[in-house]
């Protein structure tokens, strides 16, 4: 039974997407505030956490934050409709994905489940040799490892996953439609800007950014295309 | 005043083209001042000239005449003979040799004459009877062939005792002078005038320039504002020099643009708070209504199990429950249009795609004939996510109101919108058109008005009365527009149109998003453009007042005194800079531990 963690402050709120999560079948735990969640994280070993970005005390985004400093837990995050500043920076501080409110039960459960299957899924490339070298980039596709100069890379669920899907096929652009479908079960109409943040993100994290990028390049009008270069 | 006054109305219509008219007829007035004046001065002048002129040279004419004859007279035989009139003439032309005069003799038939006889015909039959009845001397002003003479016409007589009729002798002298003379001092004065006159006109050409000039300029600085006022620049002030009529006109100008600034402000105001309001109240809606929606899925599933009554009214609940939703994230959404913060994701897409998805999302590819271009035949940069809401609104509408068979069609177009003065740019036209009863025309106008209902017979339906107002909106926003008529056929048609945007324009991410309105009177020409289209913090201060939405937030208690809580009250409204700042100390710290 896959471990929710539903940090939340709002009384009302947070026993409706409790109520709702446990309905879909999940064991659900529920903190008030981010110190709070920030210790269930440690104690209660969440899979996912449902993060509401509005939060008294520490907020939302330094909550993400603080957790990605140390896990690789999936993060989805809760946030009013159309509030763009806080997909945005919800989703640089390494957000997976995020769910808009008045949250459905079906709909978070969806992106739940998307998430968690980044985390276990082998990925498309089974029949290829365990480990590929890209460069300084090694990835391990069945033990979801990426190493780069030798040294493990510490990647989020969805930047694993977005890093899998453009590395198994090399040279070849995919729209960010394609990449939405893809890593994040997301319909066509799905937000590119997932794909943007979460390739800044990978950029950061490959060593690439502020430079020209070595592995993820940007096909203007079209999408992305790794190449090791 | 009325001059410049107009003067300044004719500049604001038309443009600096047409700037000299009020110099042109200074100009011209004056002129015409300077040149009436000089001639009717002249000709004054002249006429009393002439007078005089000639006066005196008639009697000094006359004088000499008659001393001339005086001084002959008494050698005159009584009854002089013909060779006793040719002498007298030739006497008296010798006398007065430096003149060109012509001398006539006459005594009863006889007649002698000094010079050209055709001279003579001057003399008049009136000349010639005054001679006769009259004993003194006569004479006239005779013109002929264009030249002037003085006629002068002498009986002489014998002297008589004082207070006696002279009794004449019968001999009479005429004497015929040219009047060259005068006509040269004539001459001479209409010269002089026409000297007098071209200086006087240069020199009221001069000084209509200057007062021209002088007027001009405040006219001309109160066009300029008029137009700035009219370009919206409402702040325009005159800067009022001396105390004549055009400084007062300048202070009411002034006067006039400070209320006029302060009407606007405080309507800006009124209307900014209204807004508000309705974002405000739609928020405090939206807590409650996210921790029902949470559950209706729950109560849905359950209520099968339910007795009948209980069940229906679970269900019940769970379909208003999503309908208020609804309604209230529509209300959000438009409250976002209407503070200037609704943003564009701008991405290229394969328009033909996008909108195979929108009906195949909502299971509506079996119910609408797509007349669709081949895949990636119509690329675009739009934001799919509105395009979706366009599509699926206008398409839904059909649906819902008309009748089968639902027609969409993407074409493209070359634009012909020369109304923004933006060049023609191809355009994408995507029509629903359906067979149902049509629009009512008097609908038509009001069509894309918030909670405008067509007919009575709508009151409640699925849609929450803002779909097509937020429709608008979005069309409105990508720089399109959107219209809704009626089929010669029968049915209705809303048609859609989106500038084609150039894929390759460098740069042009959201940012590059125009809104093509400004909403909110506060912001001021690039605050406009900053809400729009960017997505960093910058934009948020180009929504002013909003700011209070964090005291407002205070109500929720809870969320108060903390520095991203603002992000509660409205989207806008967040404690950006408390947010950005966190984000950057976090940022530098992991960099510190060194990752």
């Amino acid at each position: 039974m896959p471990r929710i963690l539903l940090i939340e402050d709002d009384a009302a709120v947070r026993r409706g997407v409790q109520l709702a999560l446990r309905h879909q079948g999940h064991d659900v735990r529920a903190a008030v505030c981010g110190e709070e969640g920030l210790e269930q994280v440690r104690s209660f070993r969440p899979d996912v956490v449902v993060l509401d970005l509005m939060l008294p005390g520490l907020s939302g985004l330094d909550v993400c934050r603080r957790i990605r400093e140390r896990e690789q837990v999936g993060i989805v995050m809760m946030t009013a409709k159309g509030d763009s500043i806080d997909v945005i920076v919800g989703l640089e501080a390494g957000a997976d994905d995020y769910v808009v409110k008045p949250v459905q039960a079906r709909g978070l459960d969806a992106r739940i489940r998307a998430v968690l299957r980044r985390l276990d899924a082998p990925g498309p490339g089974t029949v290829r040799p365990r480990v590929e070298t890209h460069g300084e980039l090694e990835i391990d596709r069945a033990g979801l490892l990426v190493r780069r100069q030798g040294q493990p890379v510490h990647l989020a669920p969805s930047e694993l996953r977005l890093l899998l899907a453009l590395s198994a096929c090399p040279g070849q652009v995919l729209s960010r439609q394609q990449l939405l479908e893809t890593v994040w079960e997301h319909s066509y109409h799905g937000d590119i800007r997932l794909v943007d943040a979460c390739v800044k993100r990978l950029r950061g994290k490959l060593g690439e950014l502020g430079g020209a990028p070595r592995y993820i390049h940007t096909v203007r009008g079209f999408g992305y295309c790794f190449r090791s270069s | 005043m009325s001059g410049p006054r107009r003067a300044a109305r004719r500049e604001q219509g038309t443009r600096p083209a047409f700037r000299g008219g009020l110099r042109l007829r200074l100009v011209a007035g004056f002129g015409l001042v300077a040149v009436v004046s000089a001639l009717s001065t002249g000709v004054l002048t002249f006429r009393e000239a002439r007078t005089g002129v000639l006066q005196q040279s008639q009697d000094a004419v006359v004088k000499q005449f008659r001393d001339s004859v005086d001084a002959r007279a008494p050698g005159i035989p009584d009854a002089p003979d013909q060779a006793d009139l040719n002498h007298l003439v030739a006497d008296l032309a010798w006398a007065n040799r430096s003149q060109r005069w012509r001398y006539l003799a006459t005594y009863g038939a006889l007649r002698a004459a000094y010079g050209p006889q055709d001279a003579f015909d001057a003399l008049t039959p009136e000349l010639l009877r005054s001679v006769r009845t009259r004993s003194a001397a006569v004479f006239q002003r005779v013109r002929r062939d264009g030249r002037a003479y003085l006629v002068v016409g002498l009986p002489v007589t014998y002297a008589a005792p004082a207070g006696m009729a002279p009794t004449p002798s019968g001999l009479v002298l005429y004497l015929v002078a040219p009047q060259e003379s005068e006509q040269v001092y004539v001459t001479a004065l209409v010269t002089a005038i026409e000297r007098a006159t071209v200086p006087a006109l240069g020199l009221a050409v001069v000084l209509a320039l200057l007062v021209a000039r002088g007027v001009l300029r405040p006219v001309r600085a109160l066009g300029r504002a008029t137009r700035r006022m009219a370009a919206g620049r409402l702040d325009t002030r005159l800067t009022v020099h001396g105390s004549d009529e055009l400084a007062d006109l300048s202070r009411t100008f002034n006067d006039t643009a400070a209320a006029l600034e302060r009407s606007v402000a405080e309507l800006r105001r009124m209307e900014a708070q209204a807004r508000r309001f309705a974002a405000d109240v739609s928020h405090e809606l939206r807590t409650p209504l996210a921790a029902m929606t949470a559950v209706t899925e729950v109560l849905d599933e359950r209520a099968a199990r339910l007795d009948e009554t209980t069940g229906e009214a679970v269900r019940l609940v769970s379909e208003e429950t999503a309908r208020l939703a609804r309604l209230v994230e529509d209300l959000m959404e438009i409250s976002r249009f209407d503070a200037g913060a609704a943003e564009l994701a701008l991405d290229d897409i394969d328009l033909a795609e996008s909108i195979r998805h929108t009906l195949a999302a909502r299971g509506w590819l079996h119910r609408v004939t797509a007349d669709l271009p081949a895949a990636g035949a119509v690329r675009a940069r739009v934001d799919p996510r509105r395009l979706d809401v366009v599509v699926a609104n206008l398409v839904g509408n059909a649906l819902r109101h008309g009748a089968p068979p639902v027609t969409l069609r993407l074409t493209t177009a070359r634009g012909e919108r020369g109304r923004d003065g933006r060049p023609d740019e191809d355009l994408i036209v995507i029509t629903v058109a359906d067979r149902g009863p049509g629009i009512p025309h008097a609908a038509l106008p009001h069509l894309f008005e918030r909670f405008y209902k067509a007919s009575a017979a709508r009151t409640r339906s699925e849609s929450s009365g803002l779909g097509l107002a937020i429709t608008a909106e979005n069309v409105r926003l990508h720089g399109g527009h959107v219209r809704a008529d009626n089929r010669p056929g029968g049915g209705a048609v809303f048609t859609v149109e989106l500038p084609l945007r150039d894929k390759t324009v460098p740069g042009s991410d959201t940012k590059s998003a125009t809104m093509p309105r400004n909403t909110d009177g506060a912001t001021d020409a690039n605050g406009g453009q900053e809400t729009a289209g960017t997505i960093d913090g910058g934009g948020r201060k180009g929504v002013p007042g909003m700011k209070h939405v964090q005291g407002t937030k205070g109500v929720h208690g809870r969320k108060h005194g903390h520095g991203t809580k603002g992000v509660h009250g409205m989207e806008d409204v967040r404690g950006t800079q408390g947010v950005r700042g966190t984000e950057d100390t976090d940022d530098a710290k992991e960099r510190g531990d060194g990752r």
